[in-house]
């Protein structure tokens, strides 16, 4: 169990608290997406639901891939595969500084020890067309998280403006639980029957992973799916907003967007392979954002994103 | 008279923004306030991480109340235009005034605006500095629309009188009431807390752990972190950006001298240095005996109960982390250069653009390379030499360790040159051949680094201009102006000698080839690589053109012309751009001197002259220009020129003719004409002697001398003799003596 006081002593425990303290505070404790991403902002409880005008407040844990940081699961501090932890509120709570800093509290950071600080960090994101201003958040000289106030997305104004927290969740607890190697960071309480380490878990995936990721992915076949998912997208998306069958009005805009998240992805396996070229980079990014903008129009014209009928 | 206290707290500001901020909100708030009426002693403005602040000494209490007179329509004018004169006057008309005029009875208003007192003012000005603050980057949050550069959390705004007493000034923005509360540090403060005046502000903030001026917070840090090194028999490594960047990231500096692993010791100086203040903000600390940093500073932004050994912990971990990547890419790099050289390291360059229209970075490279062998003779470098140098002196682009930190060029190229064991000047070339990068930045003087980057910035500008990206006005983004001034540094400061539009001819010609070598026909793109072999015998591409399709039409071989289009374009465009290119450093060359205060028409006299693209002999020309100028020999030389140019040139507009055909000595009448015959007789072959000899004083002077002559012919001599032979003859002369005078420079030019 996790407890609620003291230095939590597994990974899983500090995801756990995470989860209570932000849980806490109200957010609505959502799933992983059950697609590959290359980070938590990719989900739509936060890329989507950044924009339009309704109040909104989620918090949850995100797998995500970037298959050109995979080391074999060599690298003490590098993975292809990591999680993130994501909160989005919106429009931004006037505390959200402090609640950030509860939740640190929360995974046994003593503010009494430690240097926290928030050094200038803008960030954006050139797929999805979206940027913000914001920090990154540094313990002991390490960042510990991305803190953003979310400005534009998928070419949208945000109004209101969401406020945006994500932790890179292994190096964070490795910095807690004081542990050296990714790999021998205890996954579950390790006085547990059957304690499993970070390594028990994802060493062999690792390994797995780079080596399909760097040499044998087929990139003609990745090729060809990123044709089709962005072809998909903008083909969900033409389709009338009044279906036929029920006569009501459905925008299809998360099945267009799975398609977005998709070609995204393939992007990145593509750009693993090293079969794009710095030229075609910026091209291949810049057809990911446009779906991705064309998805961020449709979801204002739906009722999570704000439209009346 | 009161005291005004401004505060804006709010969540934390960039570190880079915090101190032009603080004087924005002095100038716009101040000039606000004076333009409103009200005059002060003195102001301040701070910055720290969580607020702005403005302290203004000595405000007027009151704005004083001015009155305007204002003059209306007559009396008896129609009812709607009196109306009108009294809402715009803002009066009734009982208090207008009628005055006897010429015309008749006019209105008159007098409009009273009363002062105002401080705090309405300020409320007023305070609103609209905050809703325009000039920040380079600004955001909304919440449900807000009020635009900060991060969200704002709290006003305070006090006027405190001369007792003592402060008042509130009543202010609202976005929902944020203007108060006297602020609070101390993040963590280390008591909470909020009211103040009464700026020294009672600055004295809490103290207290709960905030230094307001971000220079105390900068020496604090400076002369701590000295002691601490000195102390351990080490010393602080300067670096004043970091110093005023780390000062903008704390309110509370607390200095924390830490150890670099051993592992980590063997790395290159600049690369523990790079990595520590790009990626930690730490200061480094050498050793003065061996010069090799082995410690590091950071600066927290609190006191804990260890001393800050939790803090110093954490960051020597990430410091181990980040140098563990710096070391594993320095060790591939090396593995990579001693299994395949620096060649070897450059192989994949043809995968990176350098730019869409220009190709990669290896045709750059290999452009280069050429340009340089084509230079080496000039500069007396090994043609071989320069070649290799130029080939691998952007290899290290390729390196894991530029790709991580872009500003190591250049010296890890070196270092990585240096472990294949390339000579030293090809290694020295590696990291050189990028200076100069700034006006005051080194010159490189070793021949070869002087080859490439002289190459290297050649091979830009040529690439632009054939692109036709030239810098105007203020957008010059790929820094062509910089790189111009580059080349006539290194140029000057070398004493080159070289014709540069030949170079630039070359080198525009592989612009162009390697622009058209899509479209061209194979036969084309022959034909101008047959020209760029001909150019440095014929010296100009013109010629070498002529000279190569000339040869190919007697041999029959003229090449298949596509659709005609490329062989024509690149022969009609190039001279063209050339020119336009050399006209540029030209320009930039006129700038470079005027800061060395040579006058703009000296240079425009001597710009005109042949061989103007030899730079060193230009300004060899301009610079003895300049100075006989200033001397009575050139005051004589000028006067001398310009009596006999001003009689000559109306001479020629009125007979529409220009009289160069040569004066005959059989025609001088008089002692005076035929003295000044013998006079140029003996000077010209001075002057031609002493330009040979590029001695252009000595040639000056010889001119010089020929004023008493010139003189004592226009005294003599009625140049608009009746006598048309006579007067053609003199006219001739006077022509002779101009040409003799404009050798050197064109007089024409010279102002006063």
């Amino acid at each position: 169990m996790a407890q609620t006081n003291g230095k939590p002593r597994s990974f899983q425990e500090i995801i756990l608290r995470l989860q209570t303290y932000w849980a806490g505070q109200g957010c609505a404790m959502m799933q992983p997406y059950d697609m590959e991403v290359g980070a938590g902002t990719f989900h739509p409880a936060t890329t989507l639901r950044s924009l339009g005008s309704k109040p909104w407040a989620a918090a949850y844990v995100q797998p995500s891939r970037r298959p050109t940081d995979g080391r074999y699961g060599e690298n003490p501090n590098r993975l292809q595969h990591y999680y993130q932890y994501q909160v989005l509120i919106k429009p931004s709570p006037p505390d959200l500084q402090d609640l950030y800093l509860g939740s640190l509290k929360a995974i046994g950071i003593d503010m009494d020890l430690h240097d926290i600080r928030f050094v200038e960090d803008d960030w954006e994101s050139p797929t999805l067309g979206a940027w913000g201003l914001g920090w990154e958040v540094w313990c002991d000289g390490m960042e510990v998280s991305q803190f953003t106030y979310f400005q534009q997305v998928g070419g949208h104004d945000c109004a209101p403006v969401s406020g945006e927290l994500t932790y890179g969740l292994e190096r964070l607890a490795m910095y807690v639980l004081g542990v050296d190697h990714v790999m021998d960071m205890p996954y579950n309480d390790p006085d547990a029957s059957i304690p499993l380490s970070y390594g028990d878990v994802f060493r062999q995936t690792e390994q797995e992973y780079s080596r399909w990721n760097f040499d044998i992915a087929n990139t003609e076949v990745l090729l060809r799916h990123f044709e089709e998912a962005e072809a998909e997208c903008e083909a969900i998306l033409s389709h009338p907003y009044d279906d036929p069958k029920t006569g009501q009005r459905i925008v299809m805009v998360h099945p267009a967007y799975d398609q977005c998240i998709k070609a995204s992805h393939l992007f990145n396996l593509l750009d693993a392979r090293g079969v794009i070229s710095v030229t075609e980079r910026q091209a291949y990014i810049g057809r990911v954002r446009a779906l991705a903008k064309k998805c961020a129009d449709a979801f204002v014209q739906t009722e999570a994103g704000g439209y009346a009928a | 008279m009161p005291d005004l206290l401004i505060e804006l707290f709010s969540e934390e500001i960039p570190a880079r923004m915090q101190a032009r901020a603080a004087e924005d909100l002095k100038k716009r708030m101040t000039d606000a306030l004076v333009e409103a009426g009200l005059t002060y002693g003195g102001a301040a403005g701070f910055a720290t991480p969580r607020r702005l602040a403005l302290a203004v000494e000595g405000v007027l209490a009151t704005s004083p109340t001015t009155r305007e007179e204002r003059k209306g329509p007559r009396v008896d004018a129609p009812e709607k235009a009196i109306e009108g004169f009294l809402r715009g006057a803002g009066v009734t008309r009982d208090q207008l005034e009628v005055r006897d005029e010429k015309k008749g009875q006019v209105y008159y208003a007098t409009i009273t605006r009363p002062g105002r007192p401080a705090a309405e003012i300020v409320a007023q000005e305070l609103e609209k500095v905050i809703r325009n603050f000039p920040w380079p980057k600004s955001m909304r949050w919440g449900a807000g629309s009020l635009r900060w550069v991060r969200p704002l959390h709290s006003i305070l705004c006090i006027l405190t009188d001369d007792v003592g007493e402060a008042t509130v000034v009543e202010l609202e923005i976005d929902g944020i009431r203007a108060g006297n509360i602020t609070q101390g540090h993040r963590f280390m403060g008591e909470g909020a807390f009211a103040v009464s005046s700026f020294d009672d502000y600055r004295a809490k903030l103290r207290r709960d752990h905030v230094v307001l001026e971000a220079q105390e917070r900068a020496d604090h840090i400076w002369q701590d972190a000295g002691n601490q090194a000195f102390a351990a028999g080490l010393e602080l490594v300067e670096d004043a950006g970091l110093l005023a960047e780390v000062s903008g990231l704390v309110e509370w500096p607390v200095v924390l001298m830490g150890q670099i692993g051993e592992d980590f010791l063997g790395l290159p100086g600049e690369v523990l240095q790079t990595s520590m203040r790009e990626h930690q903000k730490f200061f480094s600390v050498k050793n003065p005996k061996t010069g090799r940093i082995e410690r590091f500073v950071t600066v927290a932004n609190v006191e804990t109960a260890d001393h800050g050994a939790t803090i110093l912990a954490g960051n020597q971990k990430v410091l181990s982390a980040r140098l563990s990547d710096a070391k594993f890419f320095w060790e591939n790099d090396l593995r990579l250069v001693r299994d395949k050289g620096l060649a070897g390291m450059a192989e994949g360059l043809s995968e990176v653009t350098f730019h869409n229209k220009l190709g990669s970075q290896a045709a750059r490279i290999s452009r280069i390379e050429a340009l340089s062998r084509d230079l080496a003779p000039a500069l007396g470098a090994d043609a071989e030499i320069v070649g290799l140098a130029a080939k691998v002196a952007k290899a290290d682009l390729q390196s894991e360790m530029v790709y991580e930190f872009p500003e190591l060029q250049g010296l890890m190229g070196r270092y990585y040159a240096e472990a294949e064991g390339l000579a030293p000047e090809v290694a020295a070339a590696a990291q050189e051949h990028y200076s100069p990068l700034g006006p005051s930045d080194a010159v490189p003087t070793g021949v070869v680094s002087v080859t490439v980057a002289l190459a290297d910035k050649l091979d830009t500008l040529t690439g632009f201009w054939a692109i036709d990206e030239k810098p105007t006005g203020s957008k010059d983004p790929f820094a062509l102006r910089r790189a111009g001034l580059g080349v006539i540094r290194i140029i000057l400061s070398n004493d080159l000698r070289l014709s540069l539009s030949q170079f630039l001819d070359l080198q525009l010609l592989r612009q162009k080839i390697t622009l058209n070598r899509r479209k061209a026909t194979t036969g084309e793109i022959d034909t101008l690589e047959e020209v760029l072999d001909e150019i440095a015998d014929h010296g100009v591409f013109g010629a070498a053109f002529e000279a190569v399709m000339a040869r190919l039409k007697a041999d029959d071989k003229a090449p298949e012309a596509g659709d005609g289009t490329v062989l024509d374009g690149v022969e009609k465009s190039l001279p063209e751009l050339s020119a336009d290119l050399l006209a540029f450093l030209h320009d930039r060359l006129k700038v470079h001197l005027r800061d060395d205060g040579i006058r703009h028409d000296v240079i425009d006299a001597c710009l005109v002259m042949p061989r103007a693209d030899d730079l060193t002999l230009l300004v060899k020309r301009a610079q003895a220009l300049g100075a006989f100028l200033g001397s009575e020999d050139g005051e004589n030389l000028l006067q001398g020129f310009k009596r006999a140019n001003n009689i000559l040139t109306q001479a020629e507009e009125k007979d529409g003719v220009e009289y160069s055909y040569g004066a005959d000595a059989k025609f001088a009448e008089t002692d005076e004409e035929k003295a000044i015959f013998a006079a140029l007789d003996a000077a010209e072959p001075e002057i031609t002697r002493a330009l040979e000899a590029e001695d252009f004083a000595g040639a000056m002077a010889v001119m010089a001398g020929l004023r008493p002559a010139v003189d004592a012919f226009f005294e003599a001599v009625q140049i608009n003799a009746d006598n048309q032979v006579l007067r053609r003859n003199r006219l001739n002369l006077l022509s002779r003596i101009r040409a003799t005078c404009l050798q050197v420079a064109d007089l024409t030019r010279i102002e006063g």
